[in-house]
C-alpha cells in the first residue's frame, strides 16, 4: 500500500543539516498495524507527517497504491489528506469554539454533500465512539479521553483507509490509554484500516504487526 | 443552529468567539469611514457656502459694449456706449449650457437735489433671480437659492416662486420704481411716496434691503420706461449673466464672445477663481485624506488580521491537515474581511452622517441630510480597506507549515 523509496527529509538549521529522516525505504501492507518507536528527535513525527501528505520530502518517494503523492498538484494532495488518511494527534487539535459534532463535520465542510448527510455521518461516528450525549459540548467541556474520541471520530469522517496516529495516548492516564488504544486497534482489526502508530509505549508497540525503531532518522 | 452548520459557520463562529478583538478592528474601520464621510460632507457644505456667497454677489459675467470697462458701466456716464437690446435674445436662443440667467440693464447717472444717483432700467424677472440677496428679504418672501442651477429650479420645479416673481413683474408697471436703500435714504423716500425723474412722476413700490454695494444707490425702473425716458431707443449698457461656475471654467466666456463679436465679455474673475480654487483644493484635500485613511485603515486591519492569523496558526494547520485547500483558507479570511467591511461601512456611515449633520447644524446652520448613495460608497471603501489589510496576512496564512499541528499550543 505504502512504498517509500530512499525517503529523506533534511532541515537546515543555522547552516547545519539535520536529517530528520534519512534514506528510508520501506513497504507497508494495506490493513497492517505498524508501530513507530524511537527516542525523542529520532524522526518519528516527520516520517508520519510525510506519509500523511503534510511534509514534502527533500528527496525520495512516497507512493500510495503506486501513486507518487508529492508528484501530485497541491489540490490533489489536499484531497488525499481529506479522504485517504485520518490524523489522530497527541494534542487532539480540536477547534475550541466548535461543538463535538461540528468538529467532526469540519473535514466534510469542503465536500459537496447535503448538510443533513454531513450531520448524520458525524452523529453516527460520535455514537460509535460512545459520545452521542456529548454532541453539543465544546472541547473544553469534555474530558481528555472524550476529546481524543472526538478527534478519532473526526479522523474517520471520510472513512479513510489509513489512520496516522502520533502518540495519541501521550496525554492520557493508563486507563484512558488502553481505552483509546482499543478503539484504534479495532479500527485496524475489525475495519481493516491501515494503522500507523507513533508511540513511546512498549505495551502499545507490542500489539502492532510490525515495529519500526527509528534512530537519527534511520530504521534500525 | 447546528443543522445549518456549513463552511461560512466557521467564519461566523470565529468572529463571535473573538468578539472583543473584533470590536476594536471594527471600531478602527468605522472611525476611518466616519472621518472620510464627515470630511466629504463638510467639503460639500463648504462648496455650497462658497457657491452661495458667489450667488449673493449676483451676476458673475458682464457683457459690455466694445471698448467699455466695468468701471464705465458702474459710473454710468451720459455718453457711455451701449449695445442693442436684441443681444439678450441672441444669447437666450443660442442655448449655451451654464447660462443660468440674463439680465439686461441700461444705466445712466442722474442728479436729483444735488445727489448723484444711478437710474437703472431692468427687466424685473431677470434682475430678481440674479440677485438672490433681495429674494431673501421678507418683503419678497422667497428663499435663498444656491448658484449653479438655482434659476432652473425657479422655472421648472417651484411654482410658488414663479407665482411670486410674476406678481412682482406685474407690480413694476411703467410708473413704478424700486429704490436702493442708500438712494431712498438720501432722498428721504419710502414705500408709497412719489419721485420725479426727468419730468415724469413715479411711485416708489419697494425699498431694497441694504447690500453694501453700488446697487444701494440705484433707482430701478422698468427697462423700457428708462429707454423712453433717456431717449436711447432699444439700447442697453450691459447684460449681466449668471453663469454656472463649472461652465465658466469650461470656456463659457469664449463661447459668448463668438456669439457677440462686437462686445466685451468679462467675468468677475477673482470671485470665480476663488470659487473654483476652493472647490479644487477641497476635492484635493478629500482625496488625500481618503488615500491616507485607506492606507492607515488597511494597516490597522492588517495588524488585526495578522494577529488573528498568528493566534489561529494551529487551527489553520488543523484545517490543512483535514484537507482544506489554499482556496478555502483564502475564502475564510476574505469572507471575514468582507463582513467586517460591510459592518464597518454601515457603522461608519451612521457615525459620519450623524457627525456631519451635527457639525453642519452647529457651525454652518446648514441642513445636511443623509445620502443613501454615501452608504454604498462607505461599504465599498470599507471593504476595500479590510480586503487590502487582509491580503498580506492571508498570504501568510495559506503558507502556514501544517507540521506545527504537533506543537503543544
Ligand atoms: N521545522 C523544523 N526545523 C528544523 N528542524 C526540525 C524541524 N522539525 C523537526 N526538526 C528536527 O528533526 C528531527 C526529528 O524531529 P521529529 O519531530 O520527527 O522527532 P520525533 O521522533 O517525533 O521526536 P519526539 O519523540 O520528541 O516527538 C529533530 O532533531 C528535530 O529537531
Ligand atoms: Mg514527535
Amino acid at each position: 500500500m505504502f512504498s517509500l523509496k530512499s525517503l529523506t527529509k533534511t532541515y537546515i538549521h543555522r547552516n547545519e543539516n539535520i536529517h530528520a529522516i534519512n534514506h528510508i525505504s520501506l513497504e507497508i501492507q494495506g490493513g497492517s498495524f505498524i508501530a513507530i518507536t524511537g527516542g525523542s528527535g529520532s524522526g518519528k513525527t516527520t516520517l508520519l507527517l510525510t506519509l500523511g501528505g503534510l511534509i514534502r520530502p527533500t528527496s525520495g518517494l512516497v507512493k500510495y497504491k503506486g501513486l507518487d503523492i508529492y508528484g501530485l498538484p497541491p489540490e490533489k494532495i489536499a484531497d488525499y489528506r481529506n479522504n485517504t488518511v485520518g490524523f489522530v494527534l497527541q494534542t487532539f487539535n480540536l477547534i475550541p469554539y466548535l461543538s463535538a459534532l461540528e468538529n467532526v463535520i469540519v473535514p466534510l465542510l469542503i465536500l459537496k454533500k447535503s448538510n443533513i448527510d454531513k450531520r448524520k455521518r458525524a452523529s453516527t461516528l460520535l455514537k460509535k465512539l460512545g459520545l452521542s450525549s456529548r454532541q453539543d459540548f465544546l472541547p473544553r467541556e469534555l474530558s481528555l479521553g472524550q476529546q481524543q474520541r472526538v478527534a478519532i471520530a473526526r479522523a474517520l469522517a471520510n472513512d479513510p483507509e489509513v489512520i496516522l496516529a502520533d502518540e495519541p495516548t501521550g496525554n492520557l492516564d493508563p486507563v484512558l490509554k488502553i481505552e483509546i488504544l482499543d478503539i484504534l486497534h479495532d479500527l485496524n482489526k475489525q475495519e481493516n484500516r491501515t494503522l500507523i502508530l507513533v508511540t513511546h509505549d512498549p505495551d502499545s508497540a507490542r500489539r502492532a504487526d510490525r515495529v519500526l525503531n527509528l534512530s537519527n532518522g534511520e530504521i534500525i | 443552529m447546528t443543522a445549518d452548520f456549513n463552511f461560512n459557520s466557521l467564519i461566523w463562529k470565529e468572529l463571535y468567539q473573538r468578539k472583543g478583538r473584533l470590536l476594536s478592528g471594527l471600531l478602527t474601520i468605522s472611525l476611518g469611514i466616519a472621518v472620510i464621510l464627515g470630511i466629504h460632507s463638510i467639503t460639500s457644505v463648504s462648496k455650497q457656502l462658497v457657491a452661495e456667497k458667489l450667488d449673493l454677489l449676483g451676476a458673475n459675467i458682464l457683457v459690455l459694449p466694445q471698448g467699455a470697462s466695468a468701471s464705465d458701466y458702474y459710473s454710468a456716464d451720459v455718453d457711455a456706449p451701449t449695445i442693442p437690446e436684441d443681444y439678450v435674445e441672441h444669447i437666450a436662443t443660442s442655448m449655451l449650457p451654464g447660462v443660468d440667467n440674463l439680465s439686461p440693464k441700461l444705466s445712466r447717472s442722474i442728479q436729483i437735489n444735488d445727489t448723484r444717483l444711478i437710474l437703472t432700467g431692468i427687466l424685473p424677472v431677470n434682475e430678481l433671480s440674479s440677485k438672490p440677496i433681495w429674494q431673501s428679504s421678507d418683503l419678497m418672501g422667497i428663499d435663498l437659492q444656491t448658484a449653479c442651477g438655482s434659476a432652473k429650479q425657479n422655472e421648472s420645479t417651484d411654482s410658488d416662486q414663479k407665482q411670486a416673481i410674476r406678481a412682482i413683474i406685474e407690480s413694476l408697471s411703467a410708473d413704478e420704481v424700486w429704490m436702493g436703500s442708500l438712494a431712498a435714504q438720501e432722498l428721504g423716500k419710502g414705500i408709497g411716496t412719489t419721485i420725479d425723474l426727468e419730468g415724469h412722476t413715479f411711485k416708489v413700490t419697494h425699498v431694497l434691503p441694504e447690500t453694501g454695494t453700488i446697487e444701494d444707490s440705484r433707482i430701478f425702473a422698468h427697462l423700457h420706461t428708462v429707454q423712453e425716458l433717456l431717449g436711447t431707443g432699444a439700447q442697453i449698457s450691459a447684460i449681466e449673466i449668471m453663469g454656472c461656475c463649472n461652465a465658466i471654467s469650461d470656456g463659457l466666456l469664449g463661447k459668448l464672445r463668438n456669439i457677440l463679436p462686437d462686445t466685451r465679455v468679462t467675468s468677475i474673475a477673482h470671485i470665480v477663481n476663488t470659487q473654483v480654487e476652493t472647490n479644487r483644493m477641497m476635492s484635493r484635500i478629500s482625496i488625500i485624506l481618503l488615500i491616507i485613511i485607506i492606507i492607515v485603515g488597511s494597516f490597522s486591519i492588517g495588524n488585526y488580521m495578522w494577529a488573528n492569523v498568528e493566534e489561529r496558526r494551529k487551527e489553520l494547520g488543523t484545517y490543512i491537515t483535514v484537507g482544506f485547500k489554499r482556496y478555502h483558507i483564502y475564502k475564510l479570511f476574505l469572507i471575514k474581511s468582507t463582513l467586517l467591511g460591510i459592518a464597518g461601512g454601515i457603522i461608519g456611515y451612521t457615525i459620519g452622517t450623524l457627525a456631519a449633520m451635527f457639525v453642519g447644524y452647529m457651525f454652518t446652520e446648514m441642513v445636511i441630510t443623509p445620502v443613501a448613495q454615501n452608504l454604498i460608497w462607505s461599504i465599498l471603501v470599507a471593504i476595500l480597506i479590510t480586503t487590502l489589510g487582509t491580503l498580506y496576512p492571508v498570504h501568510r496564512a495559506v503558507r502556514i507549515d501544517p507540521a506545527l499541528i504537533m506543537q503543544e499550543i
